[in-house]
């Protein structure tokens, strides 16, 4: 057996390297090192902070899905697997390069593009991808010199799943609701002395097509100082096809129905009397051209393309009638999907798609090399899509090493050769311990106001602190 | 053995589980205790990924028709939760959301097979 025994490399154990430290990157990491009692892992991240979206893209109301965390922590901390921050895999070290000092590499970076409307307009001052209102509220720090102008009347979102619906919840919120939360001390500022109202959350299709969970919905209908108002001609025909659909959509489809038509008891009817925002769900209807203000110089509205349906369920076609509406707002903000993008030419990538090609996680053409999370499936699904997603790919690898499809017989160097290169490169990477460092800080800042976290906002003070 | 075991816990309540490859596995419990507490194989298989606060439904279970009546209602949330879960039936709950008591001694709870394949994603994050 090659290589094995010999000083210079740490153990001929079987050495698997991952790329990414999101939901994808640590559930394929957790399943490895319980899988098999042999294999060691390494993660490498981007930024000098692990979790990817958990930290990034989950709401700041929505604690409870942070709870992964712990479990993720775990894995983090377990003796056969090590965390590396603030390596950009791609540029400071290259897939090659893995590829050679490991016996395997699970590529697990996510889907951080952007879709652009593809509009007149999508440039002007008011236009904002839900991305990067995200990135911007939740602290990415490449999303910080956003400061997005809250100072219209009405905001249009261009979208209808969960993270539409998590910016328009944001939005809507009374300030204090978000105060104990971990959002970011600029964004909560700006949100203060927002003079947003009105949020319209707009779809190309219609009720039966909207494409955000249950979850999502109930807690816009149950937001505190809001009221719904839709358009009752949207939902003709809705209670009629009820019966037919599977319940998950039925109970979808009956909650938005009462949200819209339903005459509210006495006690939602005080409530609705008292709101002052309110939020909608408007159908049938695609962006054309973002509208300027006589300046040219920022939003003063959008023009909407009206659709009718061809096909029913959730096949159904937007089909463009002809007809047009413009809807007066200042603040756009497109939530039409996140997308995956190429890491190295030598890696297959789907354009379309916007995927690794692969099948159960192999990626294909490239053996030992494999992907999992949103990078496998595209950005679709919550977390415990991902979990599962990367179960199975781990399985698959563990397979291929169990079948000697993966030939794990000659030792590896792994962490080693990578981490006399990034010397070389000077490229120092952050560690599990580093990161604890950073979480403590925060913590300790978040708590002098009631907040869970205050979260650290550049990368600079990130690495300070996590060497200081 | 069994019984006189059985004398001697008197305040555990005994659940069974079956997994996703049919394997069963048998546990005690506190009254009081939820489903997911009791799992000892939960956290190896990922389940209860929100800890129990009904934010994730990785803690599905499947139960007959008579256990599922026992098990009492269901509020709008854990639904809510349920209807991203990957295999619902008609009888199935989250885990996280069952506490244990002396009237469920002996219940069957099964873990949805999955079903790799067939999987659609139910929702768009984005
Ligand atoms: C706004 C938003 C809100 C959401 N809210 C919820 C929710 O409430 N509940 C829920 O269940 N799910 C939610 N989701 C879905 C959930 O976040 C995803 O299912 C999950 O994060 C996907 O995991 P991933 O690991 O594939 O990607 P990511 O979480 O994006 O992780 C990718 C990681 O790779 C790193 N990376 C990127 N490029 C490189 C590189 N070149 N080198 C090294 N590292 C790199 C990134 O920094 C990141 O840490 C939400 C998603 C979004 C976008
Ligand atoms: S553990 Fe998350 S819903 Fe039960």
């Amino acid at each position: 057996v090659n290589g094995c025994g010999k000083a210079s490399f740490s153990s001929c154990n079987p050495k698997v390297c991952i790329v990414g430290s999101g939901p994808a990157g640590f559930y394929t990491a957790q399943h490895l090192i319980k899988a098999r009692p042999d294999v060691e892992v390494d993660i490498f991240e981007r930024l000098p902070i692990p979790f990817g979206l958990v930290r990034f893209g989950v709401a700041p109301d929505h604690p409870e899905v942070k709870n992964v965390i712990n479990t993720f922590t775990q894995t983090a901390k377990h003796p056969r697997c090590n965390f590396y921050g603030h390596v950009n895999v791609g540029k400071d070290v290259s897939i090659e390069e893995l590829r050679q000092a490991y016996h395997a590499v699970v590529l697990s970076y996510g889907a951080e593009g952007n879709r652009r409307m593809g509009v007149p307009g999508e440039d002007l001052t008011g236009v904002y991808s839900a991305k990067d209102f995200v990135g911007w509220y939740n602290g990415l720090p490449s999303c910080q010199e956003l400061s997005p102008d809250l100072s219209c009347e009405t905001a249009v979102i261009l979208g209808q799943g969960n993270v539409a619906l998590d910016v328009a919840r944001v939005l809507l919120s009374p300030i204090d609701i978000l105060k104990s939360t971990d959002i970011t001390q600029p964004a909560l500022e700006a949100l203060a002395k927002s003079q947003v109202q009105r949020v319209l959350i707009v779809g190309r299709r219609g009720p039966m097509q909207v494409a955000c969970t249950i979850k999502e919905l109930r807690e816009m209908v149950n937001l505190p100082g809001t009221r719904p108002e839709m358009v009752a001609a949207d939902f003709d025909g809705v209670t009629a096809a009820l019966k037919d659909l599977p319940r998950p959509r039925k109970r979808l489809t009956e909650l938005m129905l009462k949200a819209a038509l339903e005459n509210p008891g006495e006690k939602e009817q005080e409530r609705r009397n008292k709101a002052s925002r309110i939020w909608g769900l408007r159908f049938f209807r695609s962006p054309i051209e973002v509208l300027a203000d006589p300046n040219h110089s920022r939003t003063a509205g959008i023009r909407l393309a009206v659709n009718r349906l061809e096909g029913s369920g959730e096949g159904a076609c937007a089909v463009l009638t002809g007809e047009v509406e413009d809807v007066t707002c200042g603040l756009v903000i497109s939530s039409i999907g996140y997308k995956s993008l190429p890491i190295d030419p030598l890696v297959p990538f789907e354009p379309r798609k916007a995927i690794v090609p692969n099948t159960m996680g192999r990626v294909h053409q490239a053996t030992g090399l494999y992907c999992s999370g949103w990078l496998k499936t595209g950005p679709t699904g919550v977390i415990a899509t991902t979990m599962n997603n990367s179960f199975d790919t781990a399985r698959s690898l563990v397979e291929d090493m169990n079948s000697g499809n993966l030939d794990v017989s000659s030792a590896k160097p792994g962490s080693q050769i990578v981490s006399a290169l990034l010397e070389k490169r000077g490229v120092k990477p952050v560690t599990f311990s580093d990161w604890e460092k950073i979480d403590n800080v925060e913590m300790r800042r978040g708590e002098a106001k009631g907040k869970p976290r205050e979260k650290i906002l550049t990368v600079d003070e990130m690495l300070q602190v996590a060497r200081a | 053995a069994e019984d006189s075991d059985r004398l001697v816990l008197s305040d555990k309540v005994t659940v069974h589980f079956i997994n996703r490859d049919g394997e069963k596995i048998t546990v005690k419990g506190s009254p009081g205790d939820t489903l997911l507490d009791v799992h000892i194989l939960f956290t190896l298989c990922g389940v209860g990924a929100c800890e129990g606060t009904l934010a994730c439904s990785t803690c599905h279970l499947i139960f007959d028709d008579e256990v599922y009546k026992k098990l009492g209602r269901v509020t709008d949330e854990e639904m809510d939760m349920l209807d991203l879960a990957y295999g619902l039936t008609e009888t199935s709950r989250l885990g996280c959301q069952i506490c244990l008591t002396k009237s469920l001694e002996g219940m069957v709870a099964r873990v949805p097979e999955s079903i790799t394949d067939l999987r659609q994603s139910k929702d768009e994050s984005a």
